[in-house]
């Protein structure tokens, strides 16, 4: 082992350590991080695929950290996510990057900016073939991604230039292609290499003021990188425009498609090329926000859970009073517990569309179980001598349950309420994913753009609502259930 | 089985009662209790004494044959008015523990529509009764000892002043010192309410001490009905007898 591990020491490690390549969580820079890795082993130059490695932040920390030796990014997610630089020229970018030891090499050539599309029946009935014609049309149903609803140069900066009056809903990206193809919505926002605008034969619109900012792909590298290496990878410059790259992308299915039209691309690739120029940045008013989206993510929850408290008590006292219900309503509550939270969100959209509808019903769904089954619980759990004195003594049958039976399982009851309330606050931030708002807007925003304070400005009001939640629930608690029939305090 | 009827009014009468669960517990019982007196249905766990006293409040119907209580049949309709002329107390008294003993023994009361100070009299008029101060009013039944928990069970049985009151083996859950003042208590009770009681026990001392009506039951039926003295004089069998015989 020792033996081994300085074998592999200085000398021997240059040539021994593979080159690193990573890639971020989505189809076209897995594409491209194996085209990467596959040209530098081509020229017998070993290198390994670090696949789908996570978003912006983590792959850059990644490379900077030396984890990661090279990856695709692109030059607008350099000039607003990485750096922030005022005045994106390459010369500007570059430095920026200087001081993190990285090195921008030459782009690939094809620019993944964004677009506006529209399905082909609408822009067909409305006759859209611009982004100037929107203008006419302020009842689009418009929902875009958290990303670009927030950027300066995205949906902000779109609406000053062209002066479009619609107001979109945020929505995750990958959910609003599903969106406007179930008719949901009628405008979303893309990228120029998107294969699913081909796949879906979504109409992009022409942005006829030359609004939107470079997104030249280019191979972020350590400025330690191996000169051989670097030398390898700078010849992917210019190699790719948009048509090529959205048709490798549509061909792509799955990670087998990835690796073939990788491979593909390496093959036949040779000449080198330039660069071009990118993009400007967002701004605060931070307590206004915090307050609207912690009242905004409230009423969601409120929405949710007290149906689903009535809800899920009612039907314990069906069960209790129903022998041959029993447990199967209880299953069938796990069940809905068991779809994970975006999956059911993505279930519900051709049924409710987006925005807090179908949020709030998955946060119902969500909440009805853990109250469902302690309810269920407290009551089967009744002694069978008080039952009986209850009946024996002529209570009727409603007396029964509100004076004697759901006040005995009240105590569980509220902790099964005060379960699902912590977890519908916590499960309500992904209602942003689909457009519903809430403390989840500035959390899913943070991830899109590597900023970790807009993360915390969501994360941490959740946070507090949480306990503040608990503490209320103690209240609630001290209120309802005389003190010898509370529960043992949970933590 | 059959037996023969009692002299005088007749409280609650059996006419060819059958029960079952998964098997017959009850079969062809022909009963009648008197009115105004003390009865008690004894006999070993499993003999369906305890069934045989929730024929008579409704909690059970009977499979075969007719239940008539004060006169007419169980009712359907209506069966809460019916079961609130009939009081009830259990072995542990089966007191509500999230209500405090004073709301225990006013629920009824307080259902039936009665003025606070109406309950608060009547409360106090049986709680006088059987020895129980008004400091424990506030309290909750984990609070009280066995013995109390039972008492303040008798007098919410009592509280609308039913016509009849049920026992279910009321007394076998108290340690024996307590239980000797229980019955004293008990018989008070029963001598300024003037009620008919039904007693549940297997304890023949307890069913010779309270009752002055046995009905010893087993194998499903009656085995023998009479006065303690009478019962005592010529015991139907060997069962019987030793039934006696542990009471002695």
């Amino acid at each position: 082992m020792l033996a081994g591990a300085l074998a592999a020491a200085p000398v021997a490690g240059a040539a021994a350590d593979p080159v690193v390549v990573a890639s971020k969580s989505f189809r076209e820079s897995i594409i491209l991080g194996e085209a990467l890795a596959e040209l530098l082993r081509r020229e017998g130059i070993p290198a390994r695929h670090e696949q789908a490695l996570g978003g912006t932040k983590i792959c850059y920390d990644a490379l900077v950290a030396g984890e990661v030796d090279v990856y695709v990014e692109y030059t607008g997610t350099i000039a607003e996510g990485i750096k922030r630089v005022e005045d994106p020229t390459w010369a500007n970018l570059t430095a920026a990057l200087a001081m993190d030891e990285v090195e921008m090499l030459p782009t690939f050539g094809f620019n993944n900016t964004y677009v506006l599309a529209v399905s082909p029946a609408v822009a067909e009935a409305r006759s859209l073939a611009k982004i100037s014609d929107l203008a006419e049309h302020p009842d689009l149903r418009v929902a875009v991604s958290h990303e670009f609803l927030d950027r300066a140069d995205g949906w902000q900066g779109l609406r000053r230039v062209y002066a479009l009056p619609q107001t979109p809903d945020g929505i995750e990206h990958s959910l609003a292609y599903r969106a406007i193809a179930d008719g949901a919505i009628d405008l979303t926002d893309g990228y120029s290499t998107d294969g699913e605008l081909a796949r879906l034969a979504l109409t992009p619109l022409e942005d006829d003021k030359g609004f939107f900012p470079a997104y030249l792909a280019v191979p972020l590298a350590r400025a330690d990188l191996p000169p051989r290496a670097r030398a390898v990878l700078i010849g992917v410059a210019g190699t790719l425009g948009d048509d090529e790259m959205r048709a490798m992308n549509a061909a792509a299915l799955d990670d087998a498609g990835a690796r073939r039209v990788a491979r593909e691309y390496v093959e036949k690739i040779a000449a080198p090329v330039g660069a071009s120029e990118p993009a400007a940045t967002p701004q605060p008013r931070l307590w206004g926000r915090i307050g609207a989206n912690t009242a905004r993510h409230l009423v969601l929850v409120l929405a949710a859970l007290l149906p689903a408290t009535f809800v899920a008590v009612l039907v314990a006292i069906l069960i209790f009073k129903v022998g041959w219900l029993s447990k199967s309503a209880v299953y069938l509550a796990g069940l809905f517990q068991t779809i994970p939270s975006i999956a059911l969100l993505a279930l519900l959209i051709p049924l409710l569309g987006i925005g807090p509808k179908p949020a709030v019903v998955a946060l119902f769904l969500y909440a009805l179980l853990p109250i469902l089954r302690n309810a269920v619980t407290a009551l089967g759990g009744i002694d069978p001598t008080l039952r009986r004195v209850a009946t024996a003594m002529g209570l009727k049958p409603t007396e029964e349950l509100r004076l004697v039976f759901v006040p005995l399982a009240m105590p569980a009851i509220l902790a099964g309420v005060r379960t699902a309330a912590v977890v519908t606050i916590g499960t309500a931030t992904l209602a942003a994913f689909i457009g519903a708002g809430g403390l989840g807007e500035p959390i899913v925003t943070g991830l899109a753009l590597n900023d970790t304070g807009l993360i915390l400005e969501g994360a941490i009001p959740a946070a507090l609502l949480a306990v503040a939640t608990e503490l209320a629930f103690e209240q609630l608690e001290r209120a309802l259930v005389p003190g010898h029939l509370r529960l043992a305090a949970a933590g | 089985m059959t037996s023969a009827p009692a002299n005088g009014p007749v409280a609650v009468e059996f006419r060819g009662v059958g029960k079952r669960f998964a098997d017959w517990v009850l079969r062809d019982v022909h009963l009648a209790l008197p009115s105004g007196r003390g009865s008690a249905l004894v006999g070993a766990s499993g003999c369906g004494k305890t069934t045989a006293l929730q024929l008579i409040n409704g909690v059970y119907r009977p499979d075969e044959g007719e239940v008539l209580v004060l006169g007419d049949p169980v009712p359907l309709d209506g069966i809460e008015a019916f079961r609130r002329r009939i009081g009830y107390a259990v072995q542990g008294a089966g007191l509500f523990p999230h209500m405090t003993v004073a709301e225990n023994a006013g629920l009824l009361a307080r259902l039936a529509g009665w003025r606070a100070d109406a309950v608060a009299a009547r409360h106090d008029e049986l709680f006088d009764l059987v020895g129980l101060g008004g400091e424990l009013n506030d309290r909750y039944p984990h609070q009280l000892s066995g013995g109390q928990q039972q008492r303040v069970g008798l007098c919410r049985a009592l509280m609308l002043g039913p016509e009849m009151l049920l026992l279910d083996e009321p007394f076998s859950a108290v340690d024996p010192i307590a239980r000797v003042e229980l019955y004293r208590q008990f018989e008070a009770l029963r001598e300024h309410e003037q009620v008919t009681t039904v007693l549940v026990t297997h304890d023949m001392r307890e069913a010779c001490r309270l009752a002055d009506h046995l009905v010893v039951m087993g194998d499903g039926g009656v085995l023998q009905v009479g006065a303690p003295d009478e019962v005592a004089a010529d015991p139907a069998d060997d069962f019987v007898r030793a039934l006696l015989a542990s009471a002695s």
